[in-house]
């Protein structure tokens, strides 16, 4: 490899100094799917014009396309959220035994406290599980260092390498020294290697044994590398730390010893019991699992970690302090004021939401998936009763009405975003087929992966470069894997709507309508010359039709005692509602509803 | 670490509090500091409550600020100014731009809006200055540089020359929206020095 480029310093968040990272290293092929906080790495190093990026349609196909690119002598980067590696462990675990010719660099993006995820769980136990070594970077610039770090290790070490970033990570942004760009001293060429890359028992066998003696040499690298560096400091109370949590050590107890873990996994044995003998009192400091803690506790050295350290949530300065030294917690904070909910919500003209308007008022069950339409869940619509995982709505509904019996397929509905459809759906509509399920499927088709910011999917028609390609074809795929009833539906007629879930629920034979209007933050909608709806204020009953849409754009006013009168409306009339014209985008859901006249569409504005 | 101050944005998704954080941080890192700033992306963010933390001094290690440690918020709505009172402090200043924005409970009736809010911080003896970027923006020209108004306020409280911050903004903002950042820029520094 040859180095070109000179060093500058840039402020960047920790998802792009990865990229920067990756497009350092000589990175060849970089695939992922996109999950809160993993993301930007994948939109970031599609910038870069040297670097091959995709969006796959799901994790596994990720990890698979580097797996591929690596034994093929390039590069190769796979990116991921915690929950998506659960999706890509089958390769992870095999992958760990093939190893590859040019690096494979898996990154996990952690969410403690799920600020944006399902579960909380803890990567670094995947690197345990997989026998595979993992870097934890603590900030952007050790993120960009640890990439690269990860590349030369692995290559070193005929192993795929996990990265493992957390939220605090992925989205704090800090301080990056740009480094320089290897260029690969070969290009990437056909290579038979069997006896690595054919895993049948027989040859699985021998890999086995280079798992153990790799591990034992990662071991030894362990112990000498400059990325597990004792701090020196005071010794009465000494730290082991790793990730974001040496940041919050550091900035609660400064003046300590710390021993700061780059490597979480395999770790330096003789290094922790150097340094815990050079301590009167360890304590372990991490987030979630007692990962480490149990590791050390194993080694049979005394320390503390999750009986002080919660186990849940995020950590932060404070939490450390004041779990290790509960008497310097700050007293008198403020407490919070009772304010009025602000969740996240729909936008204003969202398809999904009439569609969860019409369920709200089925009696049926909406097994529902990952995505936007999550948000169905909240208040007013209140039209969602289970999330689990990618895909499962599909075959949680099939469960469920074989678990009811005879007669049931009108009380269960799955939905499923295009994206989380062709993500992990596909199977499972193919099961409630093969099957015989008779609950119907709507599958919210808004042409983009919304919830992560708009990322293309096979659907989409376009890819991460914005090359147009063609898309999928989701009607036709329904058919071809044999569901005879089919329908598509504009999200935005309300009534419509309401008239074919009604009828296809009923139908006793498995059903997929496909709800298909595009995302009102597509780029393309949003240079739509604006054109918005307004209430006829005089023609508003204040039957609150459109008010329970939930649609952000409309409010209700309250009349005071005796304003109805004055104003001449009914005396009963309690309010009105009112469409805000600047926030309004044009859905026209709500006017399908007024049966008053009460809201026209507007001329568009020039 | 007495030395790093601590700055928390607040507002509602799609306010522009990204733009003015970056702003922010821009204008601190020429200054010569250390930087760190954190946000949250995806379910926490679409149309919700949210926030951006941003640290800065001569060496920051924790991205994140401490409950009843924030030295300055600034919030780009009422209810928003109140709803982080556990990170504020007794001499906390609170910028706030005097906007309403209805959550979904009281937009459908559900609740109201409570009256006043800002009592809630200035009966705690939590110094607030009021600026109404709104007005500020439409009076140099262009709605949308609100934002800009507030760090125009927020930039008085800083140890940071002005220069560097319309240095800064004259780089990031369009060409042609330049002239009413600027406007709006000076407009928010006299507000926020009341």
């Amino acid at each position: 490899m040859t180095g070109t480029n000179k060093q500058t310093s840039a402020w960047m968040s920790g998802n792009e100094a990865i990229a920067r990272g990756a497009y350092e290293a000589g990175v060849a092929v970089a695939s992922g799917y996109p999950g809160t906080p993993s993301t930007e790495i994948m939109e970031y190093l599609s910038t870069y014009d040297t670097v091959y990026t995709e969006w796959a349609p799901n994790e596994k196909v990720a990890l698979e396309v580097a797996i591929g690119a690596s034994f093929a002598g390039g590069r190769a980067l796979a990116t991921m959220k915690h929950v998506g590696l659960n999706v890509a462990a089958d390769p992870l675990f095999t992958a760990s035994y093939t190893g590859g010719r040019g690096g494979i660099v898996v990154l996990t993006a952690d969410d403690p406290d799920m600020h944006s995820s399902q579960n909380e769980q803890d990567n670094r136990n995947y690197a345990l599980a997989a026998k595979l070594p993992m870097l934890e970077p603590s900030d952007p610039a050790e993120a960009k260092k640890f990439l690269k770090l990860a590349f030369e290790l692995g290559e070193q070490l005929d192993t795929p390498v996990m990265l493992r970033i957390t939220t605090r990570i992925a989205h704090v942004k800090g301080v990056v020294e740009q480094g320089e760009v290897v260029s690969p001293s070969e290009k990437p060429a056909i290579e038979k290697h069997p006896e690595k890359f054919v895993m049948l028992p027989a040859m699985a066998r021998r890999r086995r044994l280079h798992v153990e003696e790799r591990m034992a040499q990662c071991r030894q690298i362990a112990e000498t590398a400059d990325y597990n560096v004792v701090e020196a400091g005071d010794t009465k109370r000494g730290f082991i730390t790793a990730g974001v949590s040496y940041l919050y050590v550091k900035e609660a107890f400064p003046e300590a010893a710390v021993l700061k873990l780059g490597m979480c996994w395999p770790l330096p044995e003789q290094k922790i019991r150097d340094f815990a003998a050079s301590v009167e009192e360890l304590i372990i400091v991490e987030e979630l699992d007692p990962f480490l803690e149990t590791q050390i506790k194993a080694m049979g050295i005394a320390c503390r970690g999750k009986e002080l350290i919660p186990a849940i949530g995020e950590l932060s300065t404070a939490t450390v302090r004041k779990a290790v030294d509960p008497d310097s917690a700050p007293k008198n904070l403020y407490e919070p004021v009772e304010l009025p909910p602000r969740p996240p919500n729909m936008c204003p003209g969202c398809p999904h939401r009439g569609i969860f308007f019409t369920l709200s008022r089925l009696k049926v069950f909406v097994s529902g998936d990952i995505g936007c339409y999550t948000l169905g869940f909240l208040p007013p619509l209140n039209a969602l009763d289970s999330t689990v995982c990618m895909g499962a709505s599909i075959p949680m509904a099939h469960g469920m009405v074989k678990a009811l019996g005879e007669g049931s397929h009108d009380q269960v509905v799955s939905v499923i975003g295009d994206s989380t459809f062709v993500h992990s759906g596909i199977t499972g509509l193919i099961n409630s087929v093969y099957n015989g399920s008779a609950a119907t499927l709507i599958i919210l088709d808004n042409r983009i992966t919304a919830m992560t910011g708009q990322q293309p999917n096979p659907a989409s028609g376009n890819t991460i470069k914005g090359e147009a390609v063609e898309s999928l074809n989701l009607e036709a795929l329904c058919r071809a894997v044999g569901v005879k009833h089919v329908q598509v539906i504009n999200p935005h007629d309300v009534p419509n709507c309401r008239k074919v879930i009604k009828e296809e629920v009923a139908r006793d034979e498995m059903s997929v309508i496909i709800a298909q209007a595009p995302c009102v933050l597509l780029p393309e909608l949003k240079l739509r010359k604006p054109v918005s709806y307004y209430t006829n204020i005089d023609n508003c009953v204040g039957c609150t039709s459109c008010i329970r849409l939930g649609c952000p754009a409309i409010s209700w006013t309250p009349f005071k005692e005796g304003e109805a009168e004055a104003r001449g409306y009914k005396k009963s009339q309690k309010g009105y509602s009112k469409i805000d014209e600047v926030l309004c985008n044009d859905c026209g859901q709500c006017a399908s509803l007024c049966k008053f006249n009460a809201i026209t569409r507007g001329a568009p504005k020039e | 670490m007495s030395d790093i101050r601590n700055i928390l944005f607040s507002g509602v998704g799609g306010q522009g509090i990204l733009l003015a954080s970056e702003l922010t941080a821009a204008a601190l890192l020429q200054a010569g500091y250390d930087v760190k700033k954190s946000e949250v992306h995806g379910m926490a963010q679409r149309g919700g409550s949210v926030t951006a933390q941003l640290r800065y001094g001569k060496r920051v290690y924790s991205p994140l600020i401490d409950p009843g440690s924030a030295d300055i918020q600034m919030a780009f709505e009422m209810m928003e100014a109140v709803r982080y009172l556990p990170y504020l402090n007794q001499a906390s200043t609170v910028i706030v731009n005097t906007q309403k924005i209805l959550p979904p409970s009281v937009a459908t009736g559900q609740a109201t809006y409570p009256e006043q809010v800002l009592d809630e911080l200035t009966s705690r003896n939590i110094r607030v200055i009021a600026v109404d970027a709104f007005t500020i923006a439409k009076e140099a020209g262009e709605v949308r540089t609100a934002n800009v108004a507030l760090v125009g306020a927020l930039s008085v409280h800083l140890d940071v020359e002005a220069a560097i911050f319309e240095e800064i903004i004259e780089r990031r903002v369009p060409e042609r929206f330049r002239a009413e950042n600027m406007r709006a820029f000076a407009a928010g520094r006299v507000a926020g020095g009341n």
